[in-house]
């Protein structure tokens, strides 16, 4: 008796998780054990790889040519994140304080540009700033500045295209994380003599931290890797991981070089997870 | 209190919420070492009043002074008075020990300081071996005792406390009401405590303000406010009451005689006029019953029901026009049979009359506010 129950349960479980399990296994699994052992083939004469084990794309990366493009990429997706904290914080709790269907409604306006495709968005951001877009044009017949301010194809460029395209990656998660505060909390703190600014660094923020991990993660793991960002904003002038990536893929034809750069944004978001889920909860991310 | 030192005066506060008076103006001073209860059902206005002397709420109008100092525009942390939450709201990241030194820390007290102090909180409600517990691990009775320790820490001049014995369950309750009424005696600090509990009110309370719709009702220690109920609402929610319009018959030295639906009763009281309506209010303890009838006493009804409830028996009369008295005897006493005709006296001094004329404007008022 007991047996026919397990095997039926067995197989529900089998019908409910089978197909997601076979469709990750099909094309998240096997690809991604495919692109570490291209990482550690030889390049092929014509593209494409030869089976000749061998660690030179390893080598390569650890070039410093190639270390500072890496360097440049972290250093990137930081500021993405800390700017992204920055401006989500204040917003977030702007959202939580509101009534329920006006921050609903408000969450739609942030979500809704993201119907459109990426890369419609960030060409409609380099109408506004290139040398003789909306916002030049603007200022120089007002008269403010003589010459076209040089916006586009800098480092700037690109931090603020990252920001615009991760923002709400970090509003969502915090605002879940700010509305979940209990209020009698900050009473409670403000009750035992602690100032506003006393009370947000002694009971908001540490209450919060889940949020702002779950935000700082979901922002730094696709800044890190977006390419389509520094080649909008940045022109052929800004060279980041994503990029190489692409590049080595599409143009180089150096699949093992781009697969080994693949492997190591994959090492570097498995870094951030494990530290993730030491110190705040993995739940926080959904 | 012999030396009435008012400790907090509330001078015309009130309070409205989008357009809604959950407070009506009104006046009440809190006296120092006194334990004071708000009592009514909820939103009566007790916990925006509570609220309003801790701060978190400004009043609409009117002025709140502590120890004389007008506080009524100074923040929370500015005012010497700490409040345990209904919800207990320790902080969940941090420890026991760091719950209670949270408002220590903030007076930047020095480390050892702050340790004999905490400990000494810790041991006062008995969680010596708790420091390091995190609230998540607690008891509810054991989250309390943290929540007091954490105010009590701070030396307030009042300790405010919000229904804090709300989640507990009733024997714990029971217990936990001596403990704080046993520290309230020792530390001699005055406490406010709201409650809608009026068992509690009376257990604890040096004095009862009784709330309700905003207004207060009757202030007064327990025993007044149990034996001598300004309106109708206070004999009603304070322990039970059989209350009846009646009217007024005649009225002699203090002495009043009443005409009920169904016979003329006795009761105390004065400055009624002649044939006034009032409501005659009489605790069932005080109710008893006679084969013969009593002097001044015409009253007479139908034994209905004997409900045994361990402490005493609660006896049901019927009077003839349908109402219905609540009586508790003695469980030893001798009890009339079911469906007897008795008579029905007790002691005119023990029963009160109210005045049915305010309570039917406040009921006017609040009728109105509701519409509104």
């Amino acid at each position: 008796m007991k047996k026919i129950k397990n095997n039926k349960t067995r197989l529900s479980i089998l019908i409910m998780v089978g197909p997601t399990a076979l469709w990750l296994i099909l094309f998240l699994l096997i690809p991604m054990i495919y692109v570490v052992y291209i990482s550690f083939c030889t390049r092929g004469t014509f593209g494409g790889v030869e089976n000749v084990l061998t660690l030179d794309s390893y080598r390569k990366i650890f070039s410093s040519l190639y270390m500072s493009v890496t360097l440049k990429s972290l250093v990137m997706a930081f500021e993405t994140c800390a700017i992204c904290l920055v401006i989500a914080y204040p917003f977030a709790w702007f959202l939580s304080k509101l009534p329920k269907n006006v921050s609903s409604f408000l969450q739609l306006l942030i979500m809704l540009p993201f119907w459109v495709n990426g890369l419609l968005r960030l060409n409609g951001w380099s109408n506004i700033l290139r040398d003789s877009g909306l916002l030049n044009t603007v200022l120089i017949n007002l008269g403010i500045i003589s010459s076209p301010l040089k916006i586009m194809y800098t480092d700037g460029a690109v931090l603020l295209g990252m920001v615009y395209c991760f923002f709400p990656f970090m509003v969502l998660p915090l605002q879940t994380s700010i509305s979940k505060l209990d209020q009698s909390l900050i009473e409670a703190s403000m009750d035992l003599g602690a100032t506003k600014r006393r009370t947000f660094m002694r009971v908001v923020l540490p209450q919060t931290l889940p949020g702002i991990f779950a935000g700082t993660i979901q922002v730094f793991i696709p800044s890190l890797g977006a390419f389509f960002v520094a080649d909008v904003m940045g022109g052929g002038s800004s060279v980041y991981l994503g990029n190489i990536i692409q590049e080595q893929f599409l143009k180089a034809r150096n699949w093992p070089l781009g697969a080994a750069f693949s492997v190591l944004l994959i090492i570097f978001t498995l870094v951030v997870l494990k530290f993730y889920s030491k110190v705040g909860s993995l739940d926080d991310l959904a | 209190m012999e030396d009435k030192k008012p400790i907090i005066q509330l001078c015309g506060i009130s309070k409205t919420f989008d357009g809604t008076e959950v407070l009506s103006p009104m006046n009440l001073n809190v006296y120092e070492g006194e334990f004071l209860t708000l009592l009514g059902p909820s939103g009566c206005g007790k916990t925006t009043t509570l609220r309003i002397i801790a701060g978190f709420e400004t009043p609409t109008q009117g002025r709140v002074f502590l120890e004389g100092n007008d506080v009524t525009d100074l923040q929370p942390y500015r005012r010497n008075v700490n409040t345990v939450f209904q919800s207990y709201a320790l902080f969940p990241h941090m420890n026991v020990y760091d719950n209670v030194a949270f408002g220590l820390v903030e007076k930047r007290m020095k480390k050892p300081e702050i340790k004999e102090k905490v400990t000494a909180m810790l041991q006062m409600v008995q969680l010596g071996k708790m420091e390091n517990r995190k609230p998540s691990q607690l008891s509810g009775g054991q989250k309390q005792r943290v929540a007091i320790a954490r105010a009590l820490a701070n030396n307030p001049k009042v300790l405010l406390l919000d229904e804090p014995l709300g989640a507990l369950d009733l024997k714990l309750r029971k217990q936990m009401q001596l403990e704080l009424k046993a520290l309230q005696k020792n530390l001699g600090i005055t406490f406010i405590y709201v409650t809608h509990d009026q068992e509690e009110a009376l257990t604890m309370s040096d004095r009862i303000v009784v709330m309700k719709g905003g207004r207060l009702e009757q202030v007064g220690t327990p025993k007044e406010i149990y034996e001598h109920p300004a309106t109708k609402f206070v004999a009603d929610f304070i322990g039970e009451s059989n209350i009846f319009e009646s009217s007024v018959v005649s009225e002699e030295d203090g002495m009043l005689t009443l005409m009920m639906e169904n016979g003329h009763v006795k009761a105390t009281g004065k400055n009624f006029k002649t044939d006034e309506i009032v409501y005659l209010c009489v605790r069932p303890e005080n109710v008893f019953l006679s084969e013969t009838p009593v002097e001044g006493f015409t009253l007479k009804g139908f034994v209905k029901d004997h409900i045994y409830v361990g402490s005493n028996v609660k006896t049901v009369v019927e009077l003839p026009n349908g109402n219905l008295l609540r009586i508790n005897m003695h469980p030893m006493s001798k009890l009339a049979e079911t469906g007897s005709l008795v008579s029905i006296y007790w002691d005119p001094a023990k029963a009160v009359v109210i005045h049915t004329k305010e309570d039917s404007m406040y009921d006017a008022i609040e009728d109105a506010v509701l519409k509104d």
